[in-house]
C-alpha cells in the first residue's frame, strides 16, 4: 500500500460526478427507509390514539352490541375468547406436527428425493393464499360439519404448519454434528439421539420460530370468514356452533358507517396488535437468550 | 453407564444397524408421516376445491375467462378480478420492489452492523400489523385522505393522453390504486428480508476488489453486489408478487368492490380474493361453485408463481456454491 508507483495514480476521493451519484444513491437507500417509517409510524399512531380511548375493563370483556350502538357500549369479550381458542388449538395441532416435519427433513429424509421434494413443497406451501386455505377447510370440513370455532382451528393450523416446519428445520441445522455423534457413540438410538439431545438443543430456536407463526395466524382473518362467521355472545364450545375473532369482527365493523361500530373496531385493532406484539417479543427474548447460550 | 454386554452383541448374527428398537422405527414412520402431511394438503386443496368448483367449470366452460359477472343474471365470468389482480399486482410492485432493495442495499452495505438490526425490527414491524388492520386503516383513514390527491393528480394531467386515461378523476378513495399502496406496504417486509438474504451472500473479496480499484460504493454495488445477486432479487421479487396476488382482507376493505375492467387506476375494481371474502357468504349454487373456482384459479396461479420463485432463488444459490 506504501510503495509509490510508477505510473501516477489518481488516489484522491472521488469527485465530480461519481462522488455525487454515489450521494444520491445513499441518500435514495435512506429516504426508501423514510418511506417506510411514514406510514407504519402513521398506522400505529392511529391505532393507538383510536383504539386506546375505547379499550377498558367493561370492552374487554363485554358482548359484542349491535353496530348501531354509540362508543362506549358493549365491547369484543366473545372475539378474544374465539381468538384465544381457535388459535391456540391450531397452535397445538401445527406446531408438534411442523417440528415432527423439519425432524423428518433434518435428521431422517432430507438429503433424499422425498426430502427435497417435501422441503420445496413446503416453501411453496407458505405462498398458499389465505382465503384459499380457508375454501379448502369450507370445501372438505364446513359443508359436511357445519360452522365450528374448530375449523378456524384446521385452517389457521394448515397455514402455521409449514411456516414452522421452515424454521424449526433452520434451527435444526444450526445443531453441530458432533453432538449427534456423541450420543451415538454412548449406544443411544436415533430417536433417542433426536428427543433427548437435538431438539433441546434447537428449543429456543423452535420455539421463537412457532411463536412467529402463532402471532401471524391470530391476525388472519380470510382463512375464517367461511369457517366460523360471527356470533356476538361468547362460545366457548371449540367444536360447535359458529364462533368469532378479533380479526373477524374488526373486518366486519370497518365498513360500518356507525361511530360505534368503528370505535370497537380500533379497540380491537389495539387489542391485536398489542397480543401480536407480545409474541414477537417473547419471541426476540427467547432468540437472543438462546444465541447466548449456544455461542 | 453400565458396561456394554458382549455377549449380547456377539450373540446377534444381525448388524447393529438392523437391531432397532420398535420405538425408534415408529418415531421415523411419525416423522414422516408430518413430512407427507404438506404433500396430502397440498394435494387435498387441489382436489377438494375444484370439486366444489366443478359446476361452474362445467356450466360455464371457456366463458370463465369473459368480462361478465352478474350473479343476479346468472353470468359468472370472472375475466374482470384476474385483471383486477394483475393491476394491483403491478402497482404494488412497481412501489415495494425499489424501495425494498434500497433497504436491502442500505442494510448490509451502509450502516453498520448494530444500525442494521433496529432498522430490520421496525422493518418487520410491518409484517406483524395483521392484513385487517391495513384494511381498517385503509378505508377509514387512508382512502379519505388520498382521494384529494387523485383528484388534484387527476386535474393536472387531464387531457395528456396516456396519463389521462390511467389516472381519471376519482369516484372516492377506493380504488385498485389504493389497494396496490397498500398491498406494496404489505409486502415490503418480505421482498427485503429475501434481497438482504441474498445480497448478504456477495463475497466479501468481490466487494474489496472493487474498492481497491477505486470505486465508489455505487460503482461497487452496480459491478460487484448487483451482478451476484440479480437472480436472488428477481426470485425476492416473485414471492412478494405471490403474496400481494393473495393478500385478501386489507384488498377486500379498500379496492372498491366493482367488478369492471378499466384502465382508470383511480377507479373502484375488484381482484380475485377480495371479490371471494365478499360475496362468498351469501352465494349458493353456481355463483358459490363461481367463487370456489376463482379460489381454484387463484391457487393455481400463486403455486405457479411460488414455483418459479423458488426455483430461481434455488438456482442462483446453486450456482454461487459453484463459483
Amino acid at each position: 500500500m506504501a510503495v509509490a508507483p510508477e505510473r501516477k495514480l489518481d488516489l484522491r476521493e472521488p469527485t465530480g460526478w461519481r462522488r455525487t451519484s454515489n450521494s444520491i444513491a445513499t441518500a435514495l437507500m435512506v429516504l426508501a427507509f423514510v418511506l417506510v417509517i411514514i406510514p407504519l409510524g402513521f398506522v400505529l399512531y392511529t391505532v393507538i390514539a383510536k383504539g386506546a380511548s375505547a379499550i377498558n375493563w367493561s370492552f374487554l370483556t363485554g358482548q359484542i352490541p349491535p353496530n348501531v350502538s354509540p362508543p362506549g357500549q358493549g365491547g369484543i369479550g366473545p372475539a378474544i375468547v374465539g381468538t384465544l381458542e381457535i388459535t391456540g388449538f391450531a397452535t397445538l395441532m401445527a406446531v408438534p406436527l411442523g417440528v415432527l416435519g423439519a425432524i423428518y427433513l433434518n435428521e431422517y429424509g432430507g438429503k433424499g428425493v422425498l426430502g427435497r421434494v417435501i422441503g420445496f413443497m413446503s416453501d411453496v406451501m407458505t405462498g398458499v393464499p389465505s382465503i384459499v386455505m380457508g375454501l379448502f377447510i369450507f370445501s372438505i370440513w364446513t359443508i359436511h360439519f357445519k360452522f365450528s370455532g374448530f375449523g378456524g382451528s384446521l385452517a389457521l393450523g394448515c397455514l402455521m404448519l409449514p411456516i414452522v416446519i421452515r424454521s424449526s428445520d433452520e434451527m435444526l441445522k444450526l445443531v453441530p454434528d458432533p453432538l449427534r455423534e456423541a450420543s451415538y457413540a454412548l449406544g443411544a438410538t436415533k430417536a433417542r439421539v433426536t428427543l433427548t439431545v437435538v431438539l433441546p438443543a434447537a428449543l429456543g430456536g423452535i420455539v421463537s420460530g412457532a411463536l412467529l407463526a402463532v402471532a401471524r395466524a391470530a391476525g388472519e382473518t380470510a382463512p375464517l370468514l367461511f369457517t366460523i362467521l360471527t356470533v356476538t355472545t361468547v362460545n366457548k364450545n371449540l367444536f360447535s356452533g359458529p364462533n368469532t375473532s378479533l380479526p373477524s369482527q374488526i373486518f366486519v365493523n370497518a365498513s360500518q358507517p356507525f361511530v360505534g361500530a368503528q370505535s370497537r373496531a380500533w379497540g380491537a385493532a389495539l387489542t391485536l396488535i398489542v397480543m401480536a406484539f407480545v409474541l414477537m417479543i417473547a419471541a426476540r427474548i427467547i432468540t437472543a437468550r438462546f444465541t447466548r447460550y449456544s455461542r | 453407564m453400565a458396561q456394554a454386554d458382549p455377549a449380547g452383541t456377539a450373540g446377534s448374527a444381525r448388524p447393529l444397524s438392523e437391531r432397532r428398537p420398535l420405538g425408534d422405527r415408529g418415531f421415523q414412520i411419525l416423522a414422516l408421516a408430518a413430512g407427507l402431511l404438506v404433500l396430502v394438503i397440498l394435494v387435498l386443496i387441489a382436489v377438494s376445491t375444484s370439486r366444489q368448483a366443478s359446476s361452474w367449470f362445467s356450466a360455464e366452460g371457456l366463458k370463465i375467462f369473459s368480462n361478465n359477472w352478474n350473479p343476479a343474471a346468472n353470468q359468472f365470468g370472472a375475466l374482470a378480478f384476474m385483471y383486477g389482480t394483475a393491476i394491483t399486482g403491478v402497482i404494488a410492485l412497481v412501489m415495494a420492489v425499489p424501495v425494498s432493495v434500497a433497504i436491502a442495499l442500505l442494510l448490509t452495505e451502509v450502516v453498520p452492523y448494530r444500525w442494521a438490526q433496529p432498522i430490520v425490527y421496525v422493518i418487520d414491524l410491518l409484517a406483524v400489523v395483521p392484513s385487517v388492520v391495513w384494511g381498517l386503516w385503509g378505508i377509514l383513514v387512508f382512502a379519505p385522505w388520498i382521494a384529494g390527491i387523485y383528484a388534484s393528480i387527476a386535474s393536472a394531467v387531464n387531457g395528456v393522453p396516456v396519463l389521462g386515461s390511467l389516472f381519471g378523476p376519482p369516484t372516492s378513495g377506493t380504488s385498485f390504486f389504493t389497494a396496490g399502496i397498500i398491498l406494496a406496504f404489505m409486502i415490503t417486509p418480505i421482498v427485503t428480508s429475501l434481497s438482504r438474504e441474498v445480497i448478504a451472500t456477495v463475497p466479501v473479496i468481490d466487494k474489496e476488489g472493487a474498492y481497491a480499484l477505486g470505486a465508489t460504493r455505487l460503482e461497487m454495488i452496480r459491478g460487484a453486489v448487483w451482478p451476484h445477486s440479480q437472480g436472488g432479487v428477481v426470485g425476492a421479487v416473485l414471492l412478494g408478487l405471490g403474496r400481494a396476488m393473495g393478500e385478501t382482507i386489507a384488498a377486500a376493505l379498500v379496492i372498491g368492490s366493482s367488478a369492471t375492467i378499466t384502465s382508470h387506476l383511480f377507479a373502484p375494481g375488484y381482484n380475485m380474493p377480495s371479490v371471494i371474502a365478499n360475496q362468498f357468504g351469501e352465494a349458493s349454487g353456481v355463483f358459490q361453485a363461481g367463487l370456489m373456482g376463482i379460489g381454484v384459479l387463484l391457487f393455481v396461479f400463486t403455486i405457479i408463481v411460488n414455483v418459479v420463485a423458488r426455483g430461481v432463488v434455488a438456482r442462483s444459490a446453486r450456482r454461487k456454491r459453484g463459483a
